[in-house]
């Protein structure tokens, strides 16, 4: 059976007549399974929920706890670089002990195998980076290559249509039995899940990134104007021969690493629930649930991260991204090899680091379960400036102007027996982590697992305003073509297309305070 | 009168009804002020013994520098206990005793280093060698080694922090160099000919390795003296915990917690031994890391039982933190000051394995049980007495004191209660 370390099976819902009709009210019971230890809501606790969470329509001042977007699990505002890495507010030290070796295995240079610490080897035999901690730069956004330097902390995930003689998946079976007309799609025969521009010692490396950017004026309103840079994606020196005119590329930065823990622990009937593939009520946004197949609970669950939010769990995407962006197997993805495919012969035969470890996979169950509780407790810094009238009218037109159909403002977890740092907040991630139609502009055009190639999954905002003090750049969306908030506004398309062109013509002083109000996130 | 009568009952370990929330907090921010101090001192110390080796670079002078700064960790490890909580601290901590470290951003390294172009694109950037480089796309002139070039442009170049490039442990790796001996017995060993003149330069860039061996060490001094003023009368440091004592108190044993299991016990003594990797060693060059563990640990008592014993004999004492629990719960006061005592002793044992010839780096190697037990045990004490911290936190009736902001669905006076 081939490797496929990056994703569950790809397919494709994008003919976009017949939709998964996906609900809190329809939904299979699975899928609202919790992977989570869950104490279950009582009647009363929904409805104090239901309370808390409606949106405001005062906005005269802040509204209560909204300084905490995590929570108690949030953290004060550091003024440096620090500020994504703090762990969660309320850990208990005994806990923050596993956050702090954590963090070092996700700063952690693996080199490749043999090597004497046997524990470290593994690294590729392709790989992206050496360690989780280069892409995730300061635990932020990543961004794409400056100048000549290669892409680090960005990659092209590929994959081409689905023979007609490749064998059904799990969840496309289950796609198909609910309704999907799914178009099917496979990794590469050769350069499998994703391109790699790193290679160990005696294996060719996949490709070099290449982008090229045309600039696009936009104007807007009271003479302003503002410039989009549009990216052409080339895979140069390929290593293993042409990709084929029936590839399908998509660029992806890393995206930044709070918060991850409480979109975790959101109900899955409270996502679910949000959803309105069919735009029942008529407000032009079709929100539809990523539906993949879960390695670890082998059962279809809830897409929930990644930039299609095709990993259900943060131990499946930390695993996944170990495997494609590192090439460290583990117990989720066993094969030692990586992305590497049978037509990748020296890839297959290098050396590996499945040595060392109980499990004997190159990162074993231990060490994936303390990045696991890392990435958990990532903290969400508070937000500043919130009683600023600038911030609050920002906010105001940010509600009004409908942003907030797929942005959601507010949720709360599930309660947690086991993660007190999760267990029962109030949060404020700005996302409904469902898919949406963001137009051609924005559109990659490869399906991953239910998202078509113009759907991506609304990106959380918590934190945005940080993102030039963390990572000393400001690029943003899931290839960081926007060099700013304002351009990240411009480029949304599709399902906001309406909401981008009451942004151009709003007065430029409501603009601004938009922008203030992105930015006190 | 009040404050010294406080400090003898304390010593008899009466009942410490009279002990206020704010003399404990004023003892803490004399410890600081008196440990920060003393970092200064010897890290003047050190600059002069820096300035005396470049002037005139020998076996011996070199050795005089390498010893001025160990002498210099004695002090610095003991505040570390003020991280976690102080957020001036928080906030500055980084630019004095970042680690790990990519060394070869600052200088030559052995061929074995690897990384020449992935990953960490500046790992093997040697700035000493290099008076003109990209960085991120931009042309960085480094024809003249500043502070600014230092503390601006190198430290966390391309946001990856283990480009480090102040610090003590920049200037460790410039004393020592690179520790080659894996697990295996021995330290860095640089030749003092790596800062001669003329034909006796070894690894050549000898003017300019000794410039950045001087602007590290000025930047250190520069900043130790921030930090030292923060904790003066009137400093910063003191006045913003005075003005809360609860939360002060909540910062100092938040301090201690965060201190003694995630960081010590957590990333700088558990992880190593779980991968065996003397690349985890806090004090790689110098081989150094059992006095820096030593230390941290003793930190945490002096906080605890509101003493500290300076480099030049001198003490500063008064109501601690140990004697407002023991006023409120003696038995916890009591258990935490032994196993204090306990995790102290179980550090002070890792130096005398030292001492007996098993340095840090070969206490991790997968094939040496006995040190491998040596470091755990002593992470296990940190960890005991981590819980009785919580206890005291209990004790002292304070909200959950890792929780920096307060408001929460749980809150008493949240929504959803």
């Amino acid at each position: 059976m081939q490797n496929i370390p990056c994703r569950p099976i790809v397919l494709s819902a994008a003919l976009g007549i017949a939709v998964l009709a996906l609900s809190g009210q329809t939904a299979p019971a699975d899928l609202t399974t919790a992977h989570l230890s869950v104490t279950p809501r009582t009647a009363d606790e929904a409805a104090r929920i239901a309370a808390v969470t409606a949106p405001t329509t005062d906005f005269s001042k802040p509204e209560p706890f909204e300084t905490n977007p995590g929570g108690a699990a949030s953290v004060r505002a550091r003024g440096n670089a620090d500020a994504f890495s703090q762990p969660s507010g309320n850990i208990s030290f005994e806990r923050e002990l596993d956050f702090k070796v954590g963090d070092g295995l996700f700063r952690k240079i693996w080199v490749a195998a043999p090597a004497s610490t046997l524990v470290s080897d593994g690294l590729g035999p392709l790989f992206n980076a050496r360690s989780c901690q280069s892409c995730h730069i300061k635990d932020g956004r990543g961004h794409p290559p400056v100048g000549d330097e290669h892409a680090v902390s960005m990659f092209l995930r590929v994959s081409v249509p689905a023979t007609s003689d490749a064998p059904i998946a799990q969840i496309e079976q289950y796609l198909a039995d609910h309704g999907d007309p799914a178009t099917r799609t496979s990794p590469h025969p050769v350069y499998g899940g994703q391109l790699q521009d790193f290679s160990t010692p005696g294996v060719a490396a996949e490709y070099r990134l290449q982008i090229d950017y045309t600039e696009q004026p936009v104007t807007l309103s009271g003479g302003e104007t503002a410039s989009l840079r549009v990216p052409t994606y080339t895979a140069a020196d390929l290593g293993y021969g042409p990709l084929g005119d029936d590839t399908m590329l998509s660029p992806r930065v890393a995206p930044p690493m709070i918060g991850l823990g409480l979109i975790e622990a959101l109900p899955a009937a409270d996502i679910l629930a949000l959803a309105d593939p069919t735009d029942a009520n008529g407000d032009g946004i079709s929100g539809r649930a990523q539906i993949v197949w879960s390695r670890e609970d082998d059962r279809p669950m809830l897409g929930r991260f990644g930039l299609k939010a095709g990993a259900p769990s943060i131990r499946e995407q930390s695993a996944a991204a170990f495997a494609g962006d590192i090439g460290i197997s583990s117990p989720l993805f066993s094969d030692a090899s990586g992305d590497c495919t049978a037509q990748q012969p020296a890839c297959i035969a290098a050396p590996n680091g499945n040595t060392g470890t109980a499990d004997m996979t190159e990162v074993g169950a231990d060490s994936l379960d303390l990045v696991t509780f890392y990435a958990r407790n990532l903290a969400v810094p508070e937000r500043r400036g919130v009683e600023d009238t600038t911030v609050l009218r920002g906010k105001q037109i940010f509600y009004e102007t409908g942003c907030t159909a797929c942005h959601t403002p507010k949720f709360v977890t599930d309660r947690l027996t086991d993660q007190p740092e999760q267990s029962f907040q109030l949060i404020w991630p700005y996302t409904d982590v469902l898919l949406h139609d963001m137009g051609p502009g924005l559109a990659d055009n490869r399906p991953e697992s239910g998202a078509s190639g113009q759907e991506w999954r609304t990106a959380p905002l918590w934190g945005i305003g940080l993102t030039e003090q963390v990572s000393g750049h400001a690029t943003f969306l899931h290839d960081g073509r926007a060099r700013s908030l304002l351009e990240a506004v411009l480029w949304h398309g599709g399902e906001a297309q309406a909401q981008r062109d009451a942004v151009v013509a709003m007065p430029p002083a409501d603009r601004a305070a938009l922008i203030a109000f992105l930015e006190s996130l | 009168m009040k404050l010294s009568l406080i400090a003898i009952a304390s010593l008899f370990a009466m009942p410490a009804w009279a002990v206020e929330k704010s003399d404990v907090v004023t003892t803490y921010a004399n410890i600081a002020a008196a440990a920060y101090a003393d970092s200064l001192i010897t890290a003047k110390t050190l600059q002069s013994a820096i300035d005396t080796f470049l002037a005139a670079p020998s076996d011996t002078t070199l050795a005089t520098a390498r010893t001025a700064w160990i002498a210099a960790r004695v002090p610095y490890m003991q505040t570390e206990v003020y991280r976690f909580g102080n957020p001036i601290v928080d906030d500055w901590e980084g630019r004095v005793n970042a680690w790990p470290l990519d060394e070869g951003l600052i200088d030559y390294v052995d061929a074995s280093y690897g990384g020449a172009t992935d990953d960490n694109a500046y790992a093997v950037l040697n700035v000493i060698a290099n008076p003109s480089f990209e960085l991120s796309g931009r042309t960085i002139d480094a024809g003249t080694i500043t502070p600014a070039l230092l503390s601006d442009t190198l430290q966390e170049a391309d946001g990856a922090e283990s480009n480090v490039a102040t610090g003590y442990h920049a200037i460790e790796f410039l004393l020592w160099g690179q520790d080659l001996n894996g697990t295996g017995p021995g330290a860095g060993n640089r030749p003092f000919t790596d800062y001669a003149s003329g034909d006796a330069c070894t690894n050549s860039n000898c003017d300019r390795r000794a410039v950045y061996l001087r602007v590290a060490t000025r930047l250190l001094v520069d900043d130790l003296t921030y930090m030292a003023g923060a904790w003066a009368t009137d400093g910063v440091g003191r006045t913003t915990l005075l003005a809360d004592p609860d939360a002060a108190i909540g910062a100092m044993l938040t301090g201690l917690g965060s201190l003694s299991y995630g960081e010590l016990a957590g990333q700088r003594m558990k992880l190593g031994v779980l991968l065996h990797d003397p690349e985890e060693e806090h004090d790689c060059f110098s081989d150094n890391t059992h006095q820096s563990h030593y230390y941290d640990g003793l930190g945490v008592q002096n906080v605890w039982l509101g003493r500290y014993e300076g480099v030049d004999g001198s003490s500063v004492s008064g109501p601690s933190l140990a004697d407002l629990v023991a006023a409120l719960d003696p038995d916890t006061a009591a258990q935490l000051t032994t196993e204090i005592a306990a995790s102290v002793a179980d550090l002070d044992a890792i130096r005398d394995a030292v001492a007996g010839g098993m340095a840090y780096d070969m206490m991790l190697a997968s094939d040496n049980p006995d040190g491998n037990a040596l470091i755990l045990t002593a992470v296990d004490a940190l960890v005991a007495q981590t819980r009785s911290i919580e206890r005291a936190v209990t004790a002292l009736q304070l909200a959950d004191v890792t929780l920096e902001g307060s408001d929460s669905l749980d809150a008493p006076t949240a929504v959803f209660q």
